[in-house]
């Protein structure tokens, strides 16, 4: 089955595309992006601030697991209603720096339509950092697990 | 050597992703698995010659044939990692898909 989510990441460049096709009419998606509640929903953050205007600029903040409070946010160069968002990313306190992203929106069909993200970073190797970061999570979640698991073993072994 | 870098390139092309999926089930030769394409034989030897110079396929001389192995290391390397971060991609794309479809204008 053809992947409706893509990414392109060539090695020893500090760039990557993400591209994505959506059921849905450009004006939908492009509304994803523009409304803050809509933000909130599938981005599963909180946004406090979304200035969508060039210069203007965007604040959101995640809770984790543990009830840590993580920040991240931009500004905005360009905002062209169902066509193009440029803005840079960074997490706050994280040591990746900002990134660039160009965000662009076309129309398919009636009902279709595209995302493409260009992402450029401060580096190569923090373009493969930030690329590994998911796996890496996959992988501690996992060990955690098993500690999870392990602890409550000694602790019924006690019991018993 | 630019062998690394190809790497990406090497699994961005569907056909060398058919070949790698039907190598990962047996080791075959260059002829067997270019039967089961309908591209030329050249063409697959050149996508041979690209998965094994990055180290995706290992050959194996087995008497007078050479058989092209998955190089499962080298798989995992590469295929995980960027696979985690897809599906991040996609789970959140996914979410905004459904949000969206349920989206009725005020």
């Amino acid at each position: 089955m053809e992947q409706k989510t893509k990414i392109i990441a060539e090695d020893n460049k500090q760039e990557l595309l993400i591209t994505r096709e959506f059921d849905l009419p450009l004006e939908l998606l492009f509304k994803a992006y523009e409304e803050p509640e809509i933000v909130e929903q599938w981005m599963g953050t909180k946004v406090l601030k979304l200035e969508n205007k060039k210069h203007g600029s965007y604040q959101f903040e995640t809770t984790d697991h543990k009830g840590n409070k993580v920040g991240f946010g931009g500004v905005i160069h360009e905002f062209s209603i169902n066509q193009k968002i440029t803005r840079t990313f960074e997490i706050e306190n994280a040591p990746f720096g900002a990134q660039l992203e160009f965000l662009e929106f076309e129309k398919l069909t009636e009902d279709t339509s595209r995302l493409v993200m260009h992402v450029v970073y401060k580096s190569v190797a923090i373009r493969d950092q930030i690329l590994k970061l998911p796996f890496a999570q996959g992988l501690n979640m996992a060990h955690n697990r098993i500690q999870e698991i392990q602890g409550n073993n000694s602790t019924s072994n006690q019991n018993n | 050597m630019r062998l690394r870098r190809d790497v990406f390139q090497a699994i961005a092309d569907p056909s060398r992703r058919a070949i790698l999926l039907l190598v990962a089930s047996q080791a075959m030769t260059a002829g067997a698995i270019a039967a089961n394409f309908d591209t030329a034989r050249p063409t697959v030897s050149k996508h041979l010659q690209i998965l094994t110079a990055c180290e995706l396929l290992k050959q194996k001389q087995n008497g007078r044939e050479i058989y092209y192995h998955i190089n499962a290391k080298k798989m995992k390397e590469v295929a995980d990692f960027i696979e985690s971060f897809r599906q991040l991609w996609d789970e959140r794309f996914n979410k905004l898909e459904t949000i969206m479809k349920k989206y009725k204008p005020q």
